[in-house]
């Protein structure tokens, strides 16, 4: 066919021109395509092409060809005029258009699985809340079937006596009492409120608070033996321990609270304040007691009394002491006070000043520079040193930070000491005193502790230290470190001190009883301090210009007092203590040296010789050997008497079977085969094992125990009512589950559970919804 | 002449009023007592021979059904009360005590596929292979043939029914779970998942808008008749029967499998069950559970049925007798004292659940030795001896082979897993454990 049109086209191109030409050309290609197209089975729609105008348009034949635009549809729509009946259309279509795709729905399949995947865990949610009630079954140790027990109800007589009533007058008139007085007419057992009591407790509920009850009276009691225990307890280091310790927590309570809350800590303070008021009127440990006044008869005879006496008076100081308040106000209100003081009172003596506790009694002083404060511990250190010597029972409660403290307070005397150079010394006393009343600049106090520092400090005393030093040492490093460094260097200049120093033991006494007496009233002045001296004298023969001095010091002492209550009891009662065993001065012997080198001596020994010491009596080797001996003495075969004594010969009392008849009837067992445990020395092998109590033995750990002891144990205990009580044999045999014959056992029901459990059932709500709606609705 | 005779202190042993305690002329001094352990061992030993020798389980048969029984139901209220349906389409309804028919109904033509009593015991259903659910009354009529209450005729054959335990509702299984209302002919909701014949479905006896069926095509199927959709399917190695909800825990229930076990589940974790219980040698056709919730018995195509514990893999009693052929249908009665399973050859046995019980009234010392001795024998249960004479059981020859066969079966499978482990790359062949081994899938 291809051939044929190139055919007719060659003819064609030759006689014709060229615009025939091309129109022919054109349908002929027209004629091509449409053959072409009837060849293949299936006809083609090919769209209708309109290239000129006409009247008759087909709506469904429009093209844009040759515009290279795609045709939008809101164009078709647009009108010629602006306005038109379309234009609503128009909007809504675009409206449309700007609306997202609508995703497609869940397949049917999968709809119903997430359906049946929520409904799932739900439900199982729902049953789950019987596991903590399946648990406790499982686990009782006894079940009674059926689960609801019908308890045997009383028949309400309301019931009982719903025909009858009152007709007697008698019968009347005791109804009219029991209606006015609101008793139970009908239910005779039970008024309302109790009623309502036994509703409100089921016995599971009262069997829990039985149980409580029980507890806590237990703990009580507990409690209550104890504190008899305690309160027994006739240790008076003990007690004094304990007070300590007491208040020391207070202390630190009280630390506490200013740090938390400065209010409160306030509103404590006044507290104390209070106490301290009613000590002063109650009139307590002022050694009027009876048992004051006994002791007071004693006391001249008897050391421990005087001690005990005085022990109380501190304690009454300690009591009345007035709690200090650091407020700045205070200040200018004090001064006056003390001036007051150092008026009315001048020329008290000193004793009556130490009975007197309203002499003693000192308003709070402002708080002090740090100078101060330390000048001021090192003048008392030295004192609590003595103290410390002379009372080891006193040493032994000392605290650890206070045994610290004192520590630092020695170093930094020695270190004074080293510095102090003797002129020094000659600082100017008169002056000290003239500054008295008012503020000591703080250079001066420096002087003159280092003064005072300078002179005491004698050869015995300063022995102590360094021994106590050494007991020291154990307890922190940094003591350790310090005191190699200082030692050597110290330990030729405290000799030379000692030795210009022979002899000035005394004037530190007398500071450390100018000391105790801290409480007068700095103001007192010179006289004071100058009885005080004459008493140190009194004392103590050998006495120096010093006395004054230690007045000097005394102030900001007080000072120091006043601005640290906290440290207040301990040191007081160290003083006083110490001037009550100043009289009896055969105790201050005691020295710990002798034990220290004897401990040494005996580190050396060595740690195998002591257990062999120990352990001499036993030889466990040989215990052995004889113990291995006899057991193959044991398991040798004996041989067998069968001698029948009187047979075959006389017999009777005193006469013995002849000697050939016991050869002839002993049997000799064959040879044991040879042991086992032959050639090892150190084991005993036992071959003696019961082959009969084998069959009858468990041979292996049976499955819920852990442990073969546990096992055993279950085993050894017997049950039976050979072993144990009545009441011990019903519980242990008591069966696991218990049903009654003739019961219908329903299955378990909400209702059956007691209440203390039921809690646990109600927690999940039912839920109602039907996720497979929700979903529907959402989904699709 | 002086005569010497026993004499007692009368302040020894009477007491001074009626109130106070008994004197008991006893010293519980443990050195008095000795060899405690040995002496109970004897107890214990003795105890345990003599259940054996008292161990008669086997109370009585009911007889009168001309066919095979195919279902039983027990009365909700009385327990005195029995129903049994058989393959001819009888039922009937047995008084226990007296051991007899009290009522036949010949209720459907073909197999009584299933029935169930209504939780308040005045009436029952009956579902039959002629395509009808049957309500009938439980009381006789006063006079002449009886007919059912309402019967509701279906397009397909119904194999099982089960009543709710609180409402008026009732649960049809065929191609597909049906619930019905009582006063309705056609069902409230159709509960399907895939096609296929169900055999049986429970409802729930504690959470009770909960059902369990099982199909044909080897899974178990839960729904939720609240939400009116299944929850959940476990697939199988093999066909269930029929299952059984633990009445005493919600979530737990025990399938009877076509491959000799019985799998039971927790509902909330199906991926595998919590306990295999693998005793029986044949299809395990039904199970019960005990009211207690602690045990549970099984009928199985072997000719025997067994009880299991819950939680134990192992039955610890089985029942046959030489004429009990293939038992199809087995319940425990409400009062945890007996078992009755119906079989192919027409017959239902009353069996005792406790096979050395005592029946009847126990005086308080009896029971207190029945006690001592349960406790010995649990005490000493691990003992060789004793183990060897609790476990002991007589066993009809073709369990006792087939039990031998399958045991070399089962261990020839061990061992070849075990060599094909040996010889292949480590971790290529893993350790299945026995409760996964039966699980196909679990279909959400």
């Amino acid at each position: 066919m291809a051939e044929e049109w190139l055919g007719t086209e060659a003819a064609a191109s030759e006689n014709e021109d060229e615009d025939e030409l091309q129109e022919d050309g054109e349908r002929r290609h027209r004629q091509l395509l449409e053959a072409v197209s009837s060849l293949s089975g299936r006809k083609r729609r090919r769209l209708a092409e309109r290239t000129e105008a006409s009247v008759q348009v087909s709506e469904f034949n429009v093209s844009t060809k040759g515009t290279g635009e795609k045709l939008v549809l809101s164009e078709l729509l647009q009108p010629i005029r602006p306005k038109s009946a379309l234009s609503s259309v128009k909007n809504e279509l675009t409206r449309v258009k700007q609306k997202a795709v609508v995703e497609l729905p869940l397949s049917k399949e999968e709809a119903k699985r997430v359906v049946r995947e929520a409904a799932y865990v739900t439900t199982s949610k729902d049953v789950g809340k019987w596991q903590q009630i399946v648990l406790q079954n499982r686990r009782a140790e006894q079940l009674v079937f059926p689960l609801k027990q019908d308890i045997a109800a009383v028949v309400p007589l309301e019931q009982a006596t719903s025909a009858w009533k009152a007709r007697t007058p008698l019968e009347q008139e005791i109804f009219g009492l029991l209606h006015k007085t609101k008793q139970p007419i009908t239910d005779p057992l039970l008024n309302p409120e109790e009623a309502a009591l036994l509703q409100a407790m089921s016995l599971e509920e009262a069997r829990q608070r039985r149980a409580e009850l029980q507890k806590a009276r237990v703990v009580q009691s507990y409690y209550e033996a104890k504190a008899r225990r305690e309160k027994k307890i006739k240790s008076k280091k003990y007690h004094r321990m304990l007070k300590k310790s007491k208040r020391r927590k207070a202390l630190k309570e009280f630390e506490l609270l200013q740090k938390s809350d400065p209010e409160a800590a306030l509103a404590r303070l006044e507290e104390l304040e209070q106490l301290r008021m009613q000590e002063r009127m109650s009139l307590k440990h002022q050694n009027k007691g009876k048992w004051a006044r006994s002791r007071a008869i004693i006391a001249k005879y008897d050391l421990e009394a005087r001690k005990a006496m005085q022990e109380q008076l501190a304690k009454n100081k300690e009591l009345m002491q007035k709690v200090s308040v650091e407020l700045p106000e205070e200040k200018p209100d004090d001064v006056p006070e003390e001036d007051l003081t150092s008026v009315t009172i001048p020329t008290i003596p000193t004793d009556a000043s130490r009975a007197n506790p309203w002499l003693l009694g000192k308003p709070s002083s402002p708080a002090k520079e740090p100078e101060a404060q330390e000048g001021q511990g090192d003048i008392l250190e030295p004192g609590a040193a003595e103290s410390k010597e002379e009372m080891e029972e006193e040493e032994e409660e000392m605290s650890e930070e206070e045994a610290l403290l004192q520590d630092f307070a020695q170093k930094r005397h020695m270190r004074q000491q080293r510095a102090g150079s003797p002129a020094r010394q000659d600082a100017d006393v008169t002056e000290a005193v003239s500054e008295l009343p008012g503020d000591i600049p703080v250079p001066l106090i420096c002087t003159e502790t280092e003064v005072s520092a300078g002179i005491k400090l004698p050869t015995d005393v300063q022995e102590e230290v360094l021994l106590m030093q050494q007991l020291d040492r154990a307890r922190t490093m940094e003591d350790i470190e310090a005191l190699a460094s200082e030692e050597s260097v110290e330990q030729p200049e405290e000799l030379v001190a000692g030795g210009r120093e022979m002899g000035v033991q005394q004037p530190v006494v007398a500071g450390a009883k100018a000391k105790a007496r801290q409480q007068v009233a700095a103001g007192t002045g010179a006289q004071q301090l100058v009885a005080a001296a004459a008493e140190a004298r009194e004392q103590q023969p050998v006495a120096t210009g010093t006395g004054a001095e230690m007045g000097a010091q005394r102030q900001p002492e007080e000072r120091r007092a006043g601005a640290r209550p906290a440290r207040k009891p301990t040191s007081q009662k160290q003083l006083i203590s110490l001037q009550a065993v100043l009289e009896g001065q055969a105790q201050e012997v005691q020295c710990p040296s002798l034990p220290v080198v004897l401990e040494e001596e005996e580190g050396g020994i060595d740690q195998r010789g002591v257990i062999t010491e120990a352990f001499a009596g036993d030889d466990v080797v040989a215990d052995f050997r004889r113990e291995k001996r006899k057991a193959e003495q044991d398991a040798k075969p004996q041989p067998v008497n069968l001698v029948l004594p009187g047979w075959g010969e006389w017999g009777g009392s005193g006469l013995k079977p002849s000697t050939r008849k016991i050869k002839r009837f002993l049997r000799k067992p064959p040879p044991a085969p040879p042991r086992k445990d032959q050639h090892l020395p150190h084991v005993i092998i036992s071959e003696k094992r019961n082959i009969y109590a084998a069959a009858h033995q468990v041979n292996e750990l049976p499955f819920p125990f852990e442990r073969h002891q546990q096992f055993e144990q279950s085993i050894r205990t017997p049950v039976g009512a050979t072993w144990n009580t009545q009441r011990a044999f019903q519980k242990l045999t008591a069966p696991r589950v218990i049903t009654r014959s003739g019961h219908i056992i329903q299955p378990i029901s909400a209702e059956d559970i007691p209440a203390a459990a039921r809690p646990t059932l109600e927690v999940v709500p039912e839920l109602r919804v039907q996720p497979g709606q929700r979903r529907g609705r959402t989904g699709l | 002449m002086r005569v010497k005779v026993l004499s007692r202190n009368p302040d020894d042993y009477v007491r001074e009023t009626k109130l106070d305690l008994q004197r008991v002329p006893r010293n519980y001094d443990p050195a008095l007592h000795p060899f405690e352990v040995p002496r109970e061992y004897i107890r214990a030993l003795n105890a345990t021979k003599l259940e054996r020798v008292f161990a008669k389980p086997f109370l009585g048969s009911l007889d009168g059904h001309r066919d095979g029984v195919n279902c039983m139901a027990k009365h909700p209220k009385s327990l005195s009360t029995v129903l049994s349906g058989a393959c001819d389409g009888e039922v009937k309804i047995w008084n226990l005590t007296k051991r007899q028919c009290i009522r036949t109904i010949q209720a459907h033509e073909g197999f009584v596929r299933g029935m169930c009593v209504r939780f308040c015991g005045t009436s029952f259903f009956t579902v039959g292979d002629d395509k009808t659910v049957k309500q009938w009354k439980m009381e006789n009529p006063e006079y002449g043939e009886e007919e059912p209450i309402h019967t509701i005729l279906g397009k397909t054959v119904y194999t099982g029914i089960d009543h709710h335990w609180k409402e008026a509702v009732f649960a049809t299984c065929g191609q597909q779970v049906d619930i019905w209302d009582e006063q309705r002919t056609s069902p409230m909701c159709s509960l399907t998942w895939g096609f296929d014949s169900i055999s049986s479905v429970k409802f729930n006896p504690i959470e009770t808008y909960l059902l369990g069926s099982c199909a044909s095509d080897r899974n178990i199927v839960l729904y939720d008749m609240r939400k009116s959709t299944p929850l959940k399917k476990v697939i199988l190695n093999m066909r269930t029967n029929t299952l059984c909800w633990n009445p005493m825990e919600a979530f737990i229930f025990t399938a009877a499998n076509e491959d000799y076990n019985l799998y039971t589940f927790d509902m909330r974790f199906l991926e595998s069950p919590v306990t295999v219980h693998m005793d029986h040698v044949s299809a395990v056709l039904d199970v019960d559970y005990s009211p207690t919730g602690k045990e549970f018995v099984s009928a199985s195509f072997d000719k025997s049925i067994r009880i299991f514990p819950v939680d134990k893999g192992h039955s610890r009693e089985v029942y046959h007798t030489k004429r009990m052929q293939h038992v199809i249908t087995v319940k425990w009665t409400s009062d945890n004292k007996y078992i009755l399973c119906g079989s192919d050859e027409m017959n239902i046995r009353l069996w005792k659940a406790n096979a050395s019980e005592k029946l009847g009234v126990l005086a308080p010392r009896e029971k207190a030795a029945m006690n001592y001795n349960q406790k010995l024998k649990e005490k000493f249960q691990y003992h060789p001896k004793i183990r060897r004479i609790a476990q002991h059981r007589h066993l009809p020859k073709s369990i006792y082979c087939q039990i031998k066969e399958q045991r070399i079966m089962r261990e020839a499978r061990r061992r070849k897993e075990l060599n094909r482990r040996k010889h292949s790359k480590p971790g290529s062949v893993p350790l299945v454990s026995e409760k996964k081994k039966h699980i196909v899938a679990v279909v959400k």
